[in-house]
């Protein structure tokens, strides 16, 4: 019995192809709700994007599916060349990628631009964030607003001196307060420095919609503002050895009273 | 153009030793043959990591069998540790990428059937091109070599990045003499690559029979040749890298490696360096290697499209344009692989502009594809039905690099397994599917035999069916925000995608085992396989004009060419194809 091979790959190939559409629109396996203040525009752009793909994709496979579906070799049937196939390939593709650079240029680019080049308004809180081998550290500057300088070669985990302060000799490290968590109160903006001792790491909130690469030998902002109270993972994503799979701090954003309460409790008299 | 008539065939002595015609041999068809082994030798390899890891990441308590004999340490009573994990996945991406990627579209098939699409009787350099094999061949060694020596293969992945892959042994297993000879065996590779390169483009150039103009090249040679000049200019970066690691592992220099690293309580020495520096020269080579794996698919599938739909590839001059295209644009888009990486955020936009515009010639040439099989009269050869796979998984691969296109999403996607989707679709997947297609064409060409269609159609309907089970999936993981790269999946939003992550595993289990099925009938095949006739396909380009397989010289009287590649018409009575080298006017 002769399969008849074009009709079964088409079938497969339209049920490939409706199935996958389905679990993407589904949502069941999606990003988390979002929790930073740039995330709309972000999730919006990737809602343009998925909507733009997902067209493409249904198109192609279906025609793809259509096309071998009908052309089997039969007697009697002649080949034929649609006449305007070229032009029409180069405008459809032309259209597509319009879409998408014109959703580059407008949400694109805001959200983009919102994770690094505004400068906040409002009372930004400033945070040191240090990726180890594997382990994330956290600085605020104090009451005094300034960070003191890190000494490397006072860098000792066991008396939980990750950033090498040295409060006896630098007035400014005295009242800088150093954390296994990051806290955060909600609605202010954050100025987030990014640094590393060793190898490359990242610092990576899903809800937040952020991810920035921790490289040793530069500090590297990352601005950010954090719209819900709750408690999310930080996890590390660039592969910085053995450890990697388990590089994960806490990051709890608290209403501003409660974050009061907090760097009260954390300050040094 | 040196016409093949003036070429003095007798000033190349046929070789008689067995040593001289299988072994060191300059005949580019026997290296082509070697080249082709290398591949399936490697992606075996390759493919049982990839076991590994998924059975690892699935049920990570998992003891298997025989593990702890290859590695005590890194497998102790065969239970997997994470850092074993991570040598395996370097390995495992290493031999993909450069030994099966690189090597068996342009390396395999293009050395055996550049010069006779063309042709030629030779390449334009045959001691280059078995000494290329055997560099890559060496090269391989050195990489295997790895799982036995020190504390085993690099931690730092394929990419290796500084300063995990600089600072040495005390930054983790692997990243002492591992590390040192997986730098070695890439810089052999490099060569054996860049030698190759050489031998093509001027074989592509100069080595044309006569009437073989550009135009009437099989869209195969344009890919090969394109390839060409591709691993010539990125291959070369990537070796002056791979010395400047070495040389900061070695010789004290800090290219890479900054001031004030504090490694397992030890201060670094080096300082000066930049970490980013390597990204850059990285990836300067990795975005044109990604096309160097699938521009020769491109060729492939145009070519086998056109004679299995017995009509004239839709647009030939635009899918040249297209392949060009992308192989310039290749080089001006390696920022987006970066975007997080600390790399000015203006930078980063300015590279998503023509990443997003590279996809404009590969839709563009996809469109062609579909607009060829319109109106055709379509035969389902195991060939055909690769290629059909091929449009299908490189469409959903190709659409899923567009969101990774746009920097504000790739914060959220970077460095997840969307990327790993993505990766596998268009290179694990459409590549290969493009070299199954290209190895049940012209297998019997290379070796006199037909392979069997019946083990041919089972093989392709579970690994299609297989690979969209396997990759599909990570997509989602991606989008659930799954890290890549991560031996176990220890994190609280991580538990709930162990459920997939089990599913993904039995898939690429399943499928690995059908590619079985597609070595028996490599093998069975040479001993039992149909005899094969000179033209099987009734195709038109030159291989098809000359016995199964092709004499010494490839043509018993060179070739003179006075058609184009796809004239398939159905006006000539007895036959709907015209071959190059037929010497009528016939109009298709």
């Amino acid at each position: 019995m002769r399969l008849p091979t074009g009709k079964i790959f088409a079938l497969l190939l339209a049920g490939i192809t409706v199935v996958s559409t389905a679990l993407f629109i589904s949502h069941h396996w999606w990003m988390p709700q979002a929790a930073s203040e740039h995330a709309p525009v972000l999730d919006a752009q990737f809602n343009w994007t998925l909507i733009n793909t997902g067209i493409a994709f249904n198109l192609a496979q279906l025609l793809l599916a259509a096309f071998v579906w009908k052309f089997r070799a039969q007697n009697g049937r002649r080949p034929r060349t649609y006449g305007n196939g070229v032009s029409m390939a180069i405008v459809i593709a032309m259209v597509f990628i319009s879409l998408e650079l014109f959703g580059a240029a407008t949400l694109g680019r805001r959200a983009w631009a919102s994770m690094y080049s505004t400068n906040p308004s409002g009372d930004v809180i400033r945070v040191q964030a240090m990726g180890q081998q594997f382990a994330f550290y956290f600085r605020y500057p104090g009451p005094d607003g300034q960070f003191g300088p890190i000494h490397v070669r006072k860098i000792d985990p066991s008396v939980a001196n990750y950033f090498g302060l040295d409060p006896e000799r630098d007035p400014a490290s005295r009242d800088d307060i150093v954390t296994t968590s990051l806290v955060l109160p909600v609605n202010r903006p954050v100025e987030l420095v990014l640094d590393s001792q060793d190898v490359i790491h990242s610092f990576y909130v899903r809800e937040l919609r952020v991810q920035q690469d921790m490289v040793p030998g530069m500090h590297i902002p990352m601005r950010f503002t954090p719209t819900k109270i709750g408690t999310y993972e930080i996890a590390c994503t660039q592969l910085c050895g053995l450890g990697h799979y388990r590089m994960r701090a806490k990051l709890q954003v608290m209403p501003e009273a409660e974050f009061q309460t907090w760097m009260r409790a954390h300050t040094k008299p | 153009m040196i016409p093949a008539t003036q070429i003095d065939s007798s000033s190349r002595a046929a070789p008689r030793t067995f040593l001289r015609k299988y072994i060191f041999s300059t005949d580019h068809k026997v290296v082509g043959i070697q080249y082709f082994c290398l591949s399936l030798f490697a992606v075996f390899v390759g493919m049982a990591l990839s076991w590994l890891m998924r059975i690892h990441l699935a049920w990570d308590t998992a003891r298997i069998w025989g593990l702890g004999h290859l590695s005590a340490t890194g497998a102790p009573g065969g239970a997997m540790t994470p850092e074993y994990y991570l040598s395996l996945l370097t390995l495992h991406g290493t031999i993909m990428i450069f030994f099966v990627l690189s090597t068996a579209p342009q390396n395999a098939f293009g050395t055996y059937f550049l010069p006779i699409q063309i042709g030629a009787e030779e390449s334009a350099f045959p001691i280059l091109n078995g000494l290329s094999f055997w560099l890559t061949l060496v090269a391989l060694g050195v990489l295997v070599s790895t799982l036995f020596v020190g504390d085993g293969p690099p931690i730092s992945g394929w990419t290796a990045y500084p300063p995990l892959s600089a600072v040495g042994s005390h930054a983790g297993p692997g990243l002492g003499t591992g590390q040192n000879l997986w730098i070695i065996s890439i810089g052999i590779f490099c060569l054996g690559s860049m030698l190759s390169a050489v031998n093509f483009i001027v074989t592509f150039i100069d080595m044309r029979c006569e009437g073989m103009s550009l135009m009437r090249l099989p869209l195969t040679c344009w890919a090969w040749f394109i390839t060409a000049i591709l691993v010539l200019l990125s291959f070369s970066v990537l070796f002056a890298g791979a010395v400047l690691l070495l040389l900061d592992r070695t010789a004290g220099t800090s290219f890479f490696i900054p001031a004030n690293l504090l490694i397992s309580g030890t201060l670094d020495p080096h300082s000066g360096g930049s970490p980013l520096l390597w990204q850059h020269v990285f990836w300067f080579f990795g975005h044109p290697e990604v096309y160097i794996t699938i521009l020769p698919g491109f060729g492939i599938v145009s070519h086998l499209v056109a004679g299995f739909a017995r009509k004239p590839i839709l647009g030939y001059k635009v899918v040249v344009g297209c392949m060009l295209v992308i192989g310039f644009l290749s080089f001006v888009v390696w920022g987006h692989h970066m975007f997080v990486s600390g790399m000015s955020p203006f930078s980063g936009f300015l590279f998503s502009i023509p990443t997003i515009i590279i996809s404009l010639p590969a839709t563009v040439t996809t469109l062609l594809w579909l607009g060829t099989l319109w109106g055709g009269r379509l035969h389902f050869t195991t060939a055909m039905m690769f290629c059909l796979a091929f449009i299908s998984t490189f469409v959903t691969g190709g659409l899923t690099g567009i969101f990774l296109a746009h920097p504000a999403l790739d914060a959220y996607l970077h460095a997840t397994y969307f990327v790993v989707g993505h990766l596998h679709l268009v290179m694990g997947v459409s590549a290969i599917f493009a070299v199954f297609a290209a190895t049940y064409y012209w297998y019997p060409k290379m070796f006199g035999r037909m392979l069997s269609e019946r083990l041919g159609m089972a093989h392709f309907w579970l690994t299609f069916v297989g690979v969209y089970c396997i990759f599909m999936p990570m997509l989602l993981l991606g989008l659930s925000g799954n890290p890549r790269r991560y031996a176990m999946l220890t994190d609280d939003f991580l538990i709930p995608l162990i459920p997939m992550h089990r599913f993904v595993t039995m898939a690429a289990l399943a499928t690995g085992a059908v590619q079985f099925v597609f070595v028996l009938n490599l093998i069975w095949s040479a001993f039992q396989g149909e005899p094969a006739t000179d033209n099987p396909w009734k195709a038109t380009s030159l291989e098809w004009t000359t016995s199964s397989p092709p004499p010494l010289g490839n043509f018993q009287d060179a070739p003179t060419v006075n058609h184009g590649a796809y004239e398939y018409c159905d006006t000539l009575g007895d036959r709907d194809f015209v071959l190059q080298s037929d010497p009528r006017e016939v109009k298709a």
